[in-house]
């Protein structure tokens, strides 16, 4: 657009969405919390509840979610953010609540959490970020770490007799009567984005109607702990990962179990 | 027992109860829970009386999420309580931690039972150390209020919502399985609050305002230290709450010093002895933080002997150690997972009576 002053470009189709705060994130290259947040930013304008919505911080490196998404926000200890938002969504039922939880802090500590919050049918949503290994902390071993992977703590890489195996959360939450929609996505290609993107939109979609409790497990990847250059590790979760995660639709509520 | 005030019906009840009817009247429409003896007539009340007036009742899995339910609903703007008794109580140390740390107000009720671990659900004093020191970690404190009568569980319940909001800080409250579970008449006063209900540091959805938050996590250079600091001086503040009860404390030779239902056991004693001619009176904390120090100094200034009475084998003794040089005039008498008779307090007091007599040469 040579001429054309910066700014003015008339076809301007990509762009920040209104809730990303406009900063420098901490995350690391190639890791996938920057591609989470941008959809979570990108469905809250969707539906148009910025204002409206309150989100739950959990302990890991999403912990800076306040830093970047442009809504109050409220930090829970480890593992507790379902809880945290149970409490916020009880005190303020009209209110968009979500968490946004790593995988050591959903699947181990805070395992009885959202369990308990999903089979309430506790109207919140949850993002669940997988990227099988703790990633704040220094890379140790996950409830989600493969079998064979090596990690700070299992140097010898994940052994089932010792460690038992990587838990599928998305499958498990399926199993729940107040589940109203669990799903596994990745974010490793434009067509798994926009699959991501859909998927969160119909779990955002049964908070909004008010039918239950929604997951959404994203398979991400953490090429520091990994000790993987950012493509390997894009390889890894379309690969191995997705093999043992694998991704879809775990389930879905057609009708509110209420009317 | 005070004069009745004018027009208000006398209710009897529980303990437990009479929390809950306070609760309520304080406005706290928002209770969570999790069973344990002996302070189940709490949810029970609660589950009954809430719904109906537009509140929430909700039993958690847990005590951990429990105390984190509270932590989300205060963090919404509103008033909310839980019950548990002390292996509860230490499921919710982390997240009255980070209560503390992100300063959000709730009232949590101790009606603590005997440890260490399973221990009994016998009344005990034993939880003193967990609530005035606070249990949880990185360092923190709390209003603790120790109630000891079914009048007072259901005023100090009000006061406590009150202290919580004063400071944006949990407020405990102390009892045990005997001012729980006795039933006894008492006035339900209306409430007053000496508070502003506007909060608006509550995350309500940022609507023509900028995001806000609530946390704990200060990561940034001296962020943390600043926000310690910043706290301390709130806690510093806090000590302007001290109350305490002097009962028959004028001209008293030996003062007792004792809290809750050890207290309130020791009133009789002290009837009982006061007849006979013995000076004896009482300084009975309300607030065991702030822990009324210098009412306690002052008293052992005046007194030949204390004695601090509790219900475990000596932990509020420590406090009263610290309040004053004049150790030698402590004594201590403890009863661990049960609740002293009369009988035993009025012996006690003899017996110092007549040590006192024995020292001063003043045979009666």
């Amino acid at each position: 657009m040579k001429g054309e002053a910066k700014g003015t470009f008339p076809g301007l189709v990509f762009k920040r969405p209104e809730s990303l705060v406009d900063v420098r994130t901490h995350f690391c290259p190639g890791c996938h919390h920057g591609i989470a947040h941008r959809i979570l930013a990108e469905t809250i304008d969707h539906f148009h509840i910025r204002e409206n919505t309150i989100g739950v911080a959990c302990v890991g490196c999403s912990v800076f979610l306040y830093d970047y998404i442009d809504v109050d926000v409220a930090e829970a200890p480890h593992g507790r953010a379902p809880a945290v938002a149970t409490g916020v969504k009880r005190a303020q039922p009209d209110k968009f609540v979500f968490t946004y939880q790593g995988d050591g802090d959903l699947a181990a500590i805070g395992t009885s959490e959202v369990i308990h919050a999903a089979n309430r049918g506790e109207n919140i949503t949850v993002l669940f970020v997988n990227n099988t290994t703790y990633g704040m902390t220094g890379g140790q071993m996950a409830p989600t770490t493969m079998l064979g992977q090596k990690t700070a703590t299992s140097p010898y890489g994940r052994e089932f007799r010792n460690d038992g195996y990587p838990i599928r959360m998305a499958e498990l939450i399926a199993t729940l009567e107040g589940t109203a929609y669990s799903a596994r996505v990745a974010t490793s290609t434009p067509a798994q984005i926009r699959q991501a993107k859909e998927s969160l939109k119909k779990a955002f979609g049964m908070q909004i109607r008010e039918m239950g409790f929604s997951l959404v497990e994203f398979l991400s990847t953490c090429p520091t702990n990994w000790g993987m250059k950012p493509l390997d590790a894009q390889k890894r979760v379309l690969g191995e990962m997705s093999e043992y995660f694998p991704l879809g639709v775990y389930k879905e509520r057609k009708q509110a179990d209420f009317v | 027992m005070t004069l009745p005030p004018t027009g208000i019906r006398r209710e009897l009840m529980k303990g437990n109860e009479a929390v809950c009817v306070g609760a309520i009247a304080a406005g706290c429409r928002f209770y969570y829970g999790y069973p344990i003896t002996p302070q189940n007539d709490i949810p029970e009340y609660m589950s009954t009386h809430l719904p109906p007036i537009g509140g929430m009742f909700l039993q958690a899995e847990s005590e951990i999420a429990t105390i984190n339910f509270l932590l989300g609903t205060s963090a919404s703007g509103k008033r909310v309580m839980t019950s548990s008794s002390g292996p509860g109580i230490s499921l919710m140390q982390e997240g009255l931690s980070y209560m503390a740390g992100s300063e959000l107000p709730a009232v949590i009720v101790n009606i603590s039972r005997s440890g260490p671990g399973l221990g009994g659900i016998a009344p005990s004093q034993g939880d003193y150390f967990q609530a005035v020191k606070c249990g949880g970690h990185g360092g923190y404190r709390m209003p603790v209020l120790a109630p000891h009568s079914v009048q007072e569980m259901y005023s100090l319940t009000m006061l406590a919502f009150d202290l919580a909001d004063k400071y944006r800080n949990p407020a405990m409250i102390l009892g045990d399985a005997i001012v729980g579970q006795m039933k006894e008449p008492f006035f339900p006063e209306p409430y007053l609050s000496t508070v502003p209900a506007e909060k608006p540091w509550a995350l309500t959805g940022c609507a023509g305002r900028p995001r806000q938050y609530v946390k704990s996590l200060y990561l940034g250079e001296n962020e943390i230290e600043a926000h310690n600091w910043k706290l301390h001086r709130k806690y510093r503040r806090m000590e302007e709450e001290v109350r305490f009860e002097p009962y028959h404390l004028e001209g008293a030779g030996i003062v007792i010093v004792a809290f809750g239902t050890a207290a309130r056991v020791s009133k009789t004693a002290i009837q009982w002895a006061r007849k006979e001619g013995y000076p004896v009176g009482m300084l009975r904390p309300i607030t065991l933080f702030p822990f009324p120090s210098r009412a306690v100094d002052e008293a052992a200034d005046r007194a030949d002997i204390v004695l601090v009475i509790e219900m475990n084998t000596g932990q509020m003794l420590e406090d009263v150690r610290m309040s004053t040089r004049h150790h030698e005039k402590i004594r201590f008498l403890g009863k661990p997972c049960a609740m002293p008779t009369p009988e035993e307090i009025h012996q006690e007091i003899r017996r110092l009576a007549g040590e006192i007599a024995v020292r001063t040469g003043s045979v009666r």
